[in-house]
């Protein structure tokens, strides 16, 4: 007999038997384990753990490209059974899933980030999506999809929503809901959400938060994949890390600390102290950029106006932050002065360096040094076919790398290595084609794109929207930077903590005015969050 | 010490140039070699220069993420418009000329008026300029065909540029052929060495030397192969001086200018090019204004190679041009595809034809065999492309 080999099995056979026990007595409903999976000889997860308790909110958290997607991908059976290795145990059954019909047959639903309505179709088709309620096979039964429905839509807190409207005509949190009646339809046992309030506003994802603790106590399993860490604190009884591809720990409420830095520390392997790196040697000079006198209305309504009588300005230097809700205003108004690429019938003057300009169309705008990172990069930012070299210089082509209207392909590539390394685009090439990065080094690609046209002044929309900690750390160092090259910036941001975090001054925006102004020493949410109220209060 | 960076020549631009080849080689190896006689190399560019032409220019409406439908009534209305301008006005070449590309700007400004400025989507406004070019032809010809169009004339799409022909084997050979062999040849080395030198001045990743004399070879001996063969035969067809201009001007245009990258962004991602500086109405009223302008081009040509206008004329051509686009690579959805991979698409095509005519394969069996191959070559295309991702 080899005593070193025993000697070496005992502590582990021990622990087996340890954790069998605990298992038995939480009642586990899912188990996922020694997980492997290769995309073309790249270990996206590696050995890979993840044991769910019935009826509890598992949190997923970790950075972007961690894996927590593809785990779920497995679960769902996206990846069918055989593309990876390692055993997934549901209702203590050992599960070979194919399709997302196995899964969902045994009661496991996947809500998507991106979501999967037909906006055309009512609340009522799009609730029964894929799972019609029919009376002899195939003829909808229109009666009892209506009324099953308005049952499911109570269950996420829509009871009075009428189901026989398009659900392209209801806000973004509503649709989100409806993904979940949607889910509930299909009776589910374990509901997987991916990113639910990446596109809601805090008090949507506030509500969508509390239905799912109302789900809980209907006995339904959840699993959220969430940045938003404080919504995790929130809502989760446990909580798993991943990392690189590997899981780092599962944290339980009561006995583990849930707070944002404990989370930080386990996502990205080191203390994150100061998640906005503190700007030095910052001089603030004259005004460069003033919008005086600013109105807007909507596009195709000419009666309602968007923007009222706004006046702001930036300083050489400063960074200044629009704060507010969602819907108050702040996109319109970046992408009216933005060469006109919003509503109609637009009044006011805007001053660059001091001069008046009239900016009509984007290419004046970009001709007289301003530049607009737009919210949604990847409808609005970026030729996700194309590269990234032609990315960054698609807004600079013009004035930049061409001569008589051709383009100087050497120094293209000159400049795109050069903003490639300065702000840490992590790609093989600067010919990788966009679409297969992350969304941190996409959102790097468009920063670059704008600097590229040497502005002087930047509006930032939503910079880090759905990006990790780390890319984001990234993104408020190159706002720095700018500041520092002494560029007027402007930063655009749902995320409040990013408002006062990177900005020297802030105006509150609310339904299209500006509602207050707050100096960084006395910015604060809550005067942020007083100034809205106010400001509501006024308009009464 | 720096690590020397290099960088595999990428097959899949050339996974097309090299299905040319084996069809080629296949028909080559059914008609017993009678496809790589003297006179068939000298049709197979007659017979395509036009859809070369007009792949060219449907490439740029590809690559916005259309189509034009009208090309092929375009065509024939403006070999009508010469054709009535020589026959029955018995005017000078020049003058049915200007009027003929005249016409086909004005098609090609109305369609580009329609999509661009008043948004009706190309395909409907394209259908119709389709339907109305072929109705005008018809009108304007009396639903007759106009000929005989006059010798001066007939040269853009027959003739042959000036020869200077010596003995050579059983018959004679054009030193004129020859000469312009070994230029081009002389310009794939020189391009390709400056090519190297730029890369090694910007320090950028080199491709292994042997794959690149290899691309060389394979390209020279192309050359050689083609002129020889016309040189035995009448020289140099006008066509195929018209068709490399087009061709390298449009690859110049797509690949280097400013203008072209432009069309690329609109297609890629429309609102992301508007939010960029690029007047994307503009750049869809130009793809639209140049293809009626091509389209002329190669309603004279036809015209001119017929010697005759007839309503018929350019029946189908915008399905082979658009096919022909498709096979060289372009993206349905717009904002990849490239000027090479169009004509080599289009040269496809045409070897195919020509295969199944000289093989005796009726046209009706020709199309069935066309449509199989541009099903084929995409269905791949699309897959090799999935399993990347």
């Amino acid at each position: 007999m080899n005593s070193l080999s025993d000697m070496d099995n005992f502590p582990k056979d021990y622990y087996k038997i340890w954790r069998r026990k605990e298992d038995r007595m939480s009642d586990i409903i899912l188990e996922m384990n020694h997980i492997t999976k290769e995309f073309s000889g790249v270990k996206a997860l590696d050995d890979v753990n993840l044991k769910v308790k019935q009826g509890e909110i598992h949190g997923l958290c970790g950075e972007n490209g961690a894996g927590k997607s593809t785990l779920m991908n497995i679960l769902s059976g996206v990846y069918g059974h055989g593309t990876y290795t390692g055993d997934v145990i549901y209702k203590g059954e050992t599960c070979r899933f194919n399709h997302i019909k196995d899964s969902e047959a045994k009661g496991i639903v996947i809500i998507h980030q991106e979501l999967a309505l037909s906006p055309l179709l009512s609340v009522a088709e799009n609730v029964f999506l894929g799972n019609e309620q029919t009376t002899i096979k195939g003829v909808i039964d229109w009666t009892e999809t209506r009324k099953k429905a308005a049952e499911m839509l109570a269950k996420v807190g829509l009871e009075h929503e009428n189901v026989n409207v398009p659900v392209g005509t209801l806000g973004v949190g509503k649709q989100q809901l409806i993904e979940i009646a949607k889910a509930m339809a299909k009776k589910v046992d374990l509901l997987i959400l991916d990113e639910p309030t990446a596109a809601l506003n805090d008090e949507e994802s506030r509500k969508l938060l509390d239905i799912m603790l109302d789900l809980k106590k209907q006995g339904v399993t959840c699993i959220i994949i969430s940045h938003k860490l404080n919504e995790l604190e929130y809502v989760c009884d446990s909580l798993t890390i991943i990392r690189d591809g590997h899981t780092i720990e599962t944290l339980t409420k009561g006995q583990d600390d849930f707070g944002e830095e404990r989370v930080i520390k386990g996502m990205v392997g080191r203390e994150l102290t100061n998640r906005y790196p503190v700007r030095e040697g910052v001089t603030i000079g004259d005004v460069v950029f003033e919008v005086n006198n600013w109105n807007v209305y909507h596009p195709d309504d000419a009666e309602r106006q968007m923007i009222k009588d706004v006046n702001i300005k930036v300083h050489a230097g400063e960074v200044v932050g629009l704060a507010g809700l969602m819907g108050a205003g702040r996109t319109e108004f970046a992408m009216s002065v933005f060469g006109k690429s919003y509503g109609q019938k637009i009044s006011g003057t805007v001053k660059i360096n001091g001069k008046e300009v009239h900016l009509n169309s984007v290419k004046d705008a970009i001709n007289n040094k301003l530049a607009y990172v737009s919210e949604d990069r990847k409808t609005y930012g970026l030729v996700l076919i194309d590269s990234i070299k032609r990315n960054m210089t698609m807004a600079a082509l013009r004035n930049f790398f061409s001569k008589k209207g051709v383009v100087n392909e050497n120094e293209e590539i000159v400049s795109a290595e050069e903003y490639k390394k300065r702000i840490n685009v992590k790609s093989n090439s600067i010919e990788q084609v966009v679409g297969s990065l992350s969304g941190g080094n996409q959102q790097k690609v468009v920063l670059a794109k704008w600097m590229l046209t040497q502005p002087d002044v930047l509006i930032l929309d939503e910079p880090t929207r759905g990006i990790d900690v780390g890319a984001k750390y990234e993104i408020y160092c190159v706002i720095n930077d700018l500041a520092k090259a002494g560029k007027a910036v402007i930063v655009i941001s749902s995320e409040m903590q990013e408002i006062i975090g990177t900005c020297d001054r802030v105006y509150v925006i609310n339904e299209g005015e500006i509602a207050g102004e707050l100096n960084k020493d006395e910015v604060s949410q809550e005067k942020i969050m007083q100034k809205i109220m106010a400001h509501n209060r006024k308009g009464e | 010490m720096e690590k020397k960076k290099v960088v595999n020549v990428d097959m899949k631009q050339y996974g097309m140039f090299i299905v040319l080849i084996a069809v080629y080689l296949i028909f080559a190896i059914m008609t017993g070699g009678k496809n790589m006689s003297y006179a068939n190399i000298n049709n197979l560019i007659m017979q395509n220069g036009y859809v070369v032409i007009l792949a060219v220019g449907m490439l740029l409406c590809v690559l916005t993420g259309n189509v034009d439908l009208g090309v092929g009534s375009v065509v024939a209305l403006c070999g009508a418009v010469s054709g009535i301008v020589l026959v029955d006005l018995k005017a000078n070449m020049w003058v049915a000329i200007f009027l003929a590309l005249l016409i086909g700007l004005l098609c090609g400004m109305f369609a580009g008026f329609f999509i661009a400025i008043m948004h009706v989507p190309p395909f409907i406004v394209t259908l119709a300029t389709m339907l109305m070019g072929r109705g005008a032809t018809y009108t304007i010809l009396k639903a007759q065909t106009k000929g005989p169009l006059p010798e001066n004339y007939n040269f853009i799409g027959a003739g042959f540029l000036p020869t200077i022909k010596v003995p050579f084997g059983s018959g004679t050979i054009d030193l004129i052929c020859i000469v312009v062999a070994i230029i081009a040849s002389v310009c794939i080395v020189f391009n390709e060495i400056k090519g190297i030198n730029t890369k090694k001045k910007y320090n950028f990743p080199l491709n292994p030397i042997w794959q690149l004399i290899v691309k060389d070879t394979v390209l020279i001996f192309i050359v050689w192969f083609v002129f020889y063969k016309i040189g035995r035969y009448n020289g140099v067809p006008f066509v195929l001086l018209i068709m490399c201009i087009i061709v390298g001007l449009y690859y110049f245009i797509t690949s280097k200018t400013v203008a072209g990258r432009q069309i690329y962004a609109l297609g890629g991602n429309r609102k992301a090019a508007q939010l960029s500086g690029i007047n994307t109405d503009k750049v869809f009223f130009w793809v639209y204004t140049n293809m009626g302008i091509l389209a002329a081009v190669a309603g004279i040509v036809l015209s001119a190679r017929n010697g005759s206008a007839t309503p018929k004329a350019g029946d189908q051509f915008e399905m082979d041009a658009i096919a022909s686009c498709y096979l060289g690579g372009a993206a349905v959805a717009g904002g990849a595809g490239t000027i090479m991979g169009a004509v080599v698409g289009a040269f496809i095509m045409g070897i195919l034809n020509n295969g199944m005519s000289l093989f005796g394969w009726s046209t009706d069996i020709q199309k069935i065999v066309k449509g199989a191959v541009l099903l084929g070559a995409v269905t791949v295309d699309l897959m090799s492309k999935r399993k990347k991702s």
